[in-house]
């Protein structure tokens, strides 16, 4: 019943209407009103955390407030070279999630284009997918030693598996109409999978890279945890020796810092790549 | 009871099939468009016994000549035209185009389905250009054909949309406007109005009945919609349920083969459809 509506235009109507005035006040009213109370929230949290634990007697190396994790933040920024540490990790999170990306992406296409090789190997892929591969990093120190190939190497096996998985799905759903209507144009397997496969697994790719981007920072943080000297992981184990919470928190903010970064450039990709899909609402 | 329709003044002219094989045939001398000689396909499947999808199927088309076929669903049409695209092969017998045998995917057919297979990351150009991007053609040529179909299709205004911009109807002629691009000696349709609402569908079909009719293409079109059927086309082919054999064949003869609407309004016409819903026992049969 819902092409109903599309009877009543059979002319040339696109599906787009133009907004009338009431929505498009309601929307001006509710795009301010969103972020406003977004923001209200964050305050109150704040506040919270400010003065709700020294009310309830919680002694500040437990949890500490706002204005100790602030200067917790500028003594680490002066005396701990915070900066280093800060550059170190979101550069290995970059090059992790961009080296475990082409990875993923590679042998995804690679394994859509080839069924028996997909059908040979589906159950290792499964097996590693399932396998906590941060549990790999003490064993890559092992061999590799403390440098930065086993926090590297850890982000890579992190974020090339959700995009490997999402590629071959996509490879394997395609639309069969889509790729035999490119057969029947006498077009090569090689302009199918240009013209068609690879574009069409551009959402599936992007939801894989969205998924990587936060993965990433995991991977490094994991590998910087278990044997590191640099990095934003390792300023985590120091704090914690020192039994200094604050600069245990300020490092895990500036760690979901860097994870948002990451995903925002994914997101900002997306929205360029993707704008032939309807929008949705939000 | 068919004899009735069948009468003096029959509106069509009827030819149970044994008997129009022991005949030959009066069509033109010319090589037909498209022809199928015998043609059987059977699917393998994990019985023994391989699935007979479609038996012996024989019938030509001439060049410019507007060819349905219809039957009750799964009697084998989509199979037809997969054979004739070259993306499927018959088991026996032989499918030509223009006399030569089809090996393969060949430049001579263009298909369209139900779904537009519209890409949605291209501008509804750049989707008329797609079929013609495997061509040995210069961009500057095939920007201009394209440009010429989607004008033929009266889609020029919406050229830089993209396909979730358009309604189904217009999606439709954008498909149509990238079938007819490669310029190919024979269409085939294959139930392009079903997934439309009833009055889309309507113009819809007159849209195609006259880019159709001002292109002189050779058609096919598969449909189970026995007015659809009656209203476009010059003759058309019954098969039978599974497997697909052709029953009975009904040349037309009828008028305003560029516009649907008109031929449904005639008394001939409604006659037509009453014989074929006939012939095809749905009176008497169960869903
Ligand atoms: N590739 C295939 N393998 C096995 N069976 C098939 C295949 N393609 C079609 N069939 C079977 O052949 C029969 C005819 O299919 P189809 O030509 O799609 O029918 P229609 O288009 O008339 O509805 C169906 O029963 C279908 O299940
Ligand atoms: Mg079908």
């Amino acid at each position: 019943m819902t092409s109903s509506k599309a009877a009543a235009h059979p002319g040339p109507v696109p599906v787009v209407a133009p907004p009338g005035t009431e929505t498009v006040r309601l929307a001006w009213a509710s795009s301010l009103a969103l972020p406003a109370a977004t923001l209200l929230v964050a305050v109150l949290v704040l506040v919270a955390w400010q003065y709700l634990p020294p009310a309830l007697g919680v002694p500040r190396f437990i949890i500490p407030t706002m204005t100790d994790m602030a200067a917790e933040m500028g003594r680490m920024w002066r005396q701990e070279d915070l900066l280093t540490h800060l550059l170190s990790t979101a550069s290995m999170a970059a090059i992790g999630f961009v080296a475990g990306g082409i990875l993923g992406a590679g042998c995804g296409y690679a394994l859509g284009l080839s069924p028996l090789w997909e059908k040979v190997l589906s159950p290792y892929i499964l097996a590693l997918q399932i396998a906590p591969k941060v549990a790999f990093a003490p064993l890559f120190i092992m061999w590799f030693g403390y440098n930065a190939w086993p926090k590297l190497i850890v982000t890579v096996l992190v974020v090339f598996f959700p995009i490997l998985v999402n590629v071959l799905q996509s490879m394997k759903t395609t639309d069969r109409d889509l790729v035999n209507l490119a057969r029947a144009y006498s077009m090569t397997r090689a302009q199918i999978f240009w013209k068609v496969l690879f574009p069409a697994s551009m959402p599936n790719l992007l939801a894989g890279l969205r998924i990587g981007a936060t993965l990433a920072v995991i991977g490094v943080t994991v590998g910087e945890l278990v044997g590191g000297s640099i990095g934003l992981g390792y300023l985590i184990t120091y704090g914690e020796g020192q039994a200094n919470t604050a600069m245990v928190f300020d490092a895990i903010v500036l760690l979901t810092v860097i994870g948002i970064a990451l995903y925002w450039m994914v997101a900002a990709a997306e929205a360029r790549i993707l704008h032939y899909l309807p929008k949705v609402a939000g | 009871m068919n004899a009735a329709v069948s009468q003096s003044a029959s509106p069509v002219e009827l030819k149970p099939r044994p008997e129009a094989q022991a005949v030959p045939e009066p069509q033109t001398k010319a090589t037909p468009a498209l022809s199928f000689d015998g043609v059987t396909k059977r699917f393998a499947n994990r019985t023994a016994t391989p699935f007979t999808a479609v038996e012996g199927l024989s019938f030509d088309i001439a060049p410019g000549e507007f060819v349905s076929i219809v039957g009750p669903s799964g009697c084998g049409k989509s199979t037809v035209l997969n054979m004739t695209a070259g993306l499927d092969r018959p088991t026996e017998g032989r499918v030509a185009l223009n006399g030569e045998a089809v090996t393969g995917p060949n430049v001579h057919v263009g298909f369209m389905l139900q779904k537009d297979l519209l890409l949605p990351w291209r501008s509804i150009l750049r989707n008329v250009e797609f079929g013609l991007e495997a061509r040995p053609i210069g961009k500057a040529e095939r920007r201009e054909r394209a440009l010429r179909e989607l004008a033929r299709c009266r889609l020029q205004d919406f050229a830089h949309h993209y396909p979730f911009q358009l309604s189904g109807g217009m999606r439709q002629r954008a498909a149509l406007a990238r079938t007819l691009a490669i310029q190919p000696d024979v269409v085939l349709l294959d139930e392009p109005f079903s997934a439309l609402d009833a009055q889309t569908k309507l113009l819809l079909q007159r849209s195609f009945a006259r880019t159709i009719h001002a292109s002189g293409v050779t058609t096919l079109l598969i449909t189970h919609d026995l007015s659809e059927a009656v209203a476009m086309s010059d003759r058309i082919l019954v098969m039978s349920e599974r497997p697909g054999r052709i029953v009975e064949e009904m040349d037309l003869d009828l008028p305003h083969r560029d516009d649907p609407i008109a031929r449904q309004a005639l008394p001939r016409a409604r006659e037509a459809i009453a014989h074929l819903f006939q012939s095809l026992h749905l009176a008497e049969r169960e869903a």
